[in-house]
């Protein structure tokens, strides 16, 4: 189904066209911005001589910490009384990020998130109860807008409180969802616990995002819920949600190359990789009044998949986010990223969904502790099994991050719930 | 066939407190407890009066709790009177994974309850060398 169709599907060529043309609109508006134009000046760049796409590596990258500096308004490209809204990202590695937007914006906005739930197959007849945190972050006023733009009724839920949201969904029938995985898994065990087979609430689609998370954890959540589950992928400086959405295939997200312009990056170089090849994703806003942002580097892990998709749409599509370059963490001189962890987890039906990794150092050794609660339905009463399940855990996670781990087998319910975006990394190592 | 209640439980202080306070507001009567140690963590194990609804009493508090089938049987309370029992098992090559044992009040006898693989050969081979096994109810009541 199409939201869209005539821009979904646009041919390549005219595609390229629709972007230079509206990248050339963005660079000129952005060159009015006190740090655009500051940045332009020290890299001797003139916006005219920017003539094709090709050009656009001779750009230099926009990082968070230049968003950072630019705080509160620098970036700005309208007169504050064009401003209809702001959002803010939530700061827990420093000073917040604010995001402007003008009527336009917010409504451009409401459309591609509306284009994006149709491409999952969503339409006016659903329920969509929206269970991201509203307010500054973008996740819960993003796709409520885009719901209501498409036609469904909504829910603003909002996180939290599981008893209410299971009413709701009893009450009002709720057939899609918008949660972070890490919430969608404690709740489902919240609905089993009240003595309701989850799968009998009748919803049908989840939009999963706002927190890293494996293709395992999907399969989990969609096995306890009954349901499809869809990867969706946005930043607030691109918007929030919205920026790549998968389609009913769900092979890959579309990135919605209308909107925004991007480039997969080696991060340690800075240099451009062909598609396919997996790097950090740079993305540049080329659809947004207020704030224009030229190659901003998201430090998201991904690849292009070079491949159209059967679907019909042209918008090249992006793999699942592997990681981040600054969630990856280092331990004894091995990367090893979260997600890989998790993937091991998600399989092992002994242990629950709830988990913890922590990192500390002992006698100048990096040491890996993973914290996981045993899952109180599997527990068979003899020290035996719990041995083989330790043991089971330490060769599979050893297999994967050639780390060798500590498991931490706890009671259930021991670790604290998710009722949001998870703390799941507690790094004790000092320096 | 006896059945014990198997806990999860951590390394930690305060636990025997919690499940002995759900089992005890439940009028749930303790026979015997021991508990078998892994480091962080280990299995706590109980026989009650009413294992069932114990054990359920205790699952829906949250804590990971099921019931382990057992053998308990009937020994003398008197020098040699385990060793008995226990030559005969290890007769017939039967290992015994866990166990514990507590004497019967007023009498001048003994329960020894352990877990094994194979609970039919074990209850057969003592029963064949005339040891007198307990049931459920005979066990939960003594």
């Amino acid at each position: 189904m199409f939201w869209n169709k005539e821009v979904e599907t646009i041919d390549r060529k005219a595609l390229e066209q629709l972007q230079f043309k509206k990248l050339s609109a963005a660079l000129r508006s952005a060159a009015t911005t006190p740090f655009y134009k500051k940045v332009f000046k020290e890299n001797n760049i003139s916006v005219e001589k920017i003539t094709s796409l090709d050009h656009l590596i001779d750009l230099p990258f926009t990082s968070k910490a230049d968003l950072r500096l630019s705080y509160p308004d620098g970036m700005v490209a309208v007169p504050r009384s064009e401003i209809i809204r702001l959002h803010a990202s939530s700061g827990t590695t420093g000073k917040s990020t604010v995001i402007f937007y003008t009527a336009k914006d917010i409504a451009d906005w409401a459309d591609l998130l509306a284009r994006s739930m149709m491409a999952t197959g969503t339409t006016r007849d659903d329920v969509f109860q929206n269970m991201m945190g509203y307010g500054l972050f973008t996740g819960g006023l993003g796709l409520h807008y885009g719901a209501e733009r498409l036609g469904c009724m909504v829910i603003p839920a909002s996180s939290g409180n599981s008893l209410k949201q299971i009413q709701l969904m009893q009450d009002f029938r709720t057939t899609v969802i918008h949660i972070t995985p890490s919430y969608a898994l404690h709740l489902g065990d919240v609905v089993a616990d009240q003595g309701i087979n989850t799968p009998d609430l009748g919803v049908k689609k989840a939009y999963l995002g706002a927190e890293p998370y494996s293709e395992e954890t999907r399969d989990k959540i969609q096995e306890q819920w009954g349901l499809q589950a869809y990867n969706s992928y946005g930043l607030s400086e691109m918007n929030g949600p919205g920026v790549a959405f998968e389609c009913e295939l769900k092979n890959g997200m579309h990135l919605w190359e209308d909107f925004y312009i991007m480039e997969i990056i080696n991060p340690d170089t800075g240099e451009r990789l062909p598609d396919g090849e997996a790097g950090e994703l740079v993305i540049t806003h080329v659809n947004r009044e207020a704030m224009p942002i030229i190659r901003y580097r998201t430090r998201d892990l991904t690849r292009i998949i070079p491949e159209q998709c059967p679907c019909g749409r042209t918008h090249r599509r992006i793999e699942r986010i592997k990681g981040r370059t600054d969630d990856m963490l280092i331990v004894g001189g091995v990367n090893v990223f979260p997600s890989q962890i998790e993937s091991v987890l998600m399989k092992i039906p002994e242990v629950g969904n709830n988990y913890q990794i922590v990192l500390d150092r002992h006698e100048n050794l990096d040491r890996l502790h993973i914290r996981v609660e045993l899952y109180s339905k599997m527990f068979q009463g003899d020290m035996e099994g719990l041995n083989r399940l330790k043991k089971k855990l330490v060769e599979e996670l050893k297999a994967l991050i050639t780390v060798n781990p500590r498991i931490e087998l706890l009671e259930p319910g021991s670790l604290p719930p998710s009722t949001g975006k998870a703390v799941r990394v507690i790094d004790n190592r000092k320096i | 066939m006896p059945q014990q209640i198997s806990i999860f439980a951590e390394n930690k202080p305060g636990k025997i407190e919690r499940i002995s306070g759900i089992l005890g507001g439940n009028n749930i009567n303790m026979r015997a407890i021991t508990i078998a140690d892994s480091g962080d963590y280990g299995i706590i194990k109980i026989l009650v009066d009413r294992p069932v609804d114990g054990c359920k009493a205790l699952k829906d508090e949250g804590i990971a709790a099921t019931l382990k089938e057992i053998v308990a049987v009937r020994i003398d309370d008197s020098p040699g009177g385990l060793h008995k029992a226990a030559s005969e098992l290890a007769k017939n090559d039967i290992n015994v994974d866990d166990a514990y044992g507590f004497t019967i009040r007023g009498s001048h006898e003994a329960v020894y309850v352990f877990q094994v693989k194979d609970i039919k050969k074990t209850e057969k081979v003592l029963q064949e060398a005339g040891f007198s096994l307990l049931g459920d109810n005979e066990l939960y009541f003594l």
